[in-house]
């Protein structure tokens, strides 16, 4: 249970917790101030219809909106993979130094029980 | 990662959801949503591959709670942080949506609320499985069985209460130009989420080598 115990293991966890958790209360603090929006518009919720022509003004402020969820999507997606990664090392490492431990017990031990 | 399979799967994916865009710049733009509605083609996904991770979570954790295998705990936990960093993108990418959409970043209608209850449930798995000590994995279990148990209500939801949300009847009746990049995207996820899962399990199976070389050097 040694990599449990692990400071550097632990804190990257409870950070990775925390960020999780942040999130959330960001979606929650977003929904208070916008309690009094407007009225939502109707929007298409039975089928979606294609449309030939979009009204110039209804392309510009939906961009950045588009852009932030992919850019979310891939930050997301690639950011695991890194902690993955990074977690994956640590743990090798300390797999490898922990080997080298029992190796060298082993070799200790061996020709005195012999 | 020494999976060999890993290698050939995320390649996969990002074969997918980097050709994506060309099918998604090329789909029509919709009626009463115009541009911001593209954020259907990654968000759909996102919930879709949460919920095989989370159904990933749900049999193993039973296995594990029935037959007490070790290696479908380590799937499971692997499953339930998958789930939950897919959920953060339908998260974060519903709002997104919602706020062009409906005029607000947010409701609090049964399916959004559901959704986000879901990942928090995941997040307590975490949680519980980080800080619970010993016997916490059982119960842990029991939670990720409880996770799957809420799947199906969360996507019929729109169907059962009133909500703003789109219908899941969208999905079935998209025309050819939504569907393609959709499933094309799709795809990409499916395998996303199966790599990563591959990936994170064997991390979970490495911690499990340390353990018992610990184990072995304290028993001596």
């Amino acid at each position: 249970m040694g990599h449990r115990s692990d400071p550097t293991v632990r804190r990257r966890a409870v950070q990775g917790l925390l960020f999780v958790w942040l999130v959330i209360i960001g979606i929650g603090a977003a929904t208070a101030s916008h309690l009094e929006a407007a009225q939502p518009q109707q929007a298409a919720q039975d089928g979606f219809v294609p449309m030939g022509d979009v009204p110039p003004e209804d392309q510009l402020p939906a961009a950045p909106l588009l852009m932030v969820a992919y850019a979310a999507v891939w930050a997301i997606a690639v950011g695991y993979l890194w902690t993955i990664r990074q977690r994956l090392g640590s743990v090798e490492k300390e797999l490898a130094d922990v080997s080298r431990r029992v190796a060298d017990r082993d070799g200790f031990s061996r020709p005195a029980s012999s | 990662m020494k999976n060999r399979s890993f290698p050939v799967m995320i390649g996969l994916s990002l074969f997918f959801l980097v050709t994506a865009p060309i099918l998604i710049v090329q789909a029509p733009y919709e009626s009463t949503m115009g541009l911001v509605q593209k954020i259907f083609y990654v968000h759909f996904p996102a919930w879709i591959a949460m919920f095989l991770a989370i159904l990933v979570l749900g049999i193993a954790s039973g296995i594990f709670l029935f037959r007490r295998t070790p290696a479908a705990d380590r799937l499971a936990v692997a499953a339930a942080e998958v789930a939950v960093m897919f959920g953060l993108m339908g998260l974060i990418t519903g709002p997104l949506w919602g706020i062009k959409a409906w005029g607000v970043w947010w409701q609090w209608d049964a399916r959004l609320t559901m959704a986000l209850i879901l990942e928090m449930i995941l997040v307590a798995y975490l949680l519980l499985r980080q800080y619970g000590g010993a016997g916490s994995d059982r119960l842990a279990a029991g939670l990720g069985i409880f996770a799957m148990a809420n799947v199906p209500f969360l996507y019929v939801s729109t169907e059962i209460w009133r909500t703003i949300h789109p219908r899941t009847s969208v999905v079935p009746t998209l025309p050819v130009d939504f569907g393609l990049p959709l499933w094309w995207t799709f795809a990409g996820f499916m395998v996303l989420c199966v790599a990563l899962l591959s990936a994170r399990a064997g991390l979970e199976e490495q911690r499990a080598s340390l353990d018992r070389l610990y184990l072995a050097l304290e028993e001596d």
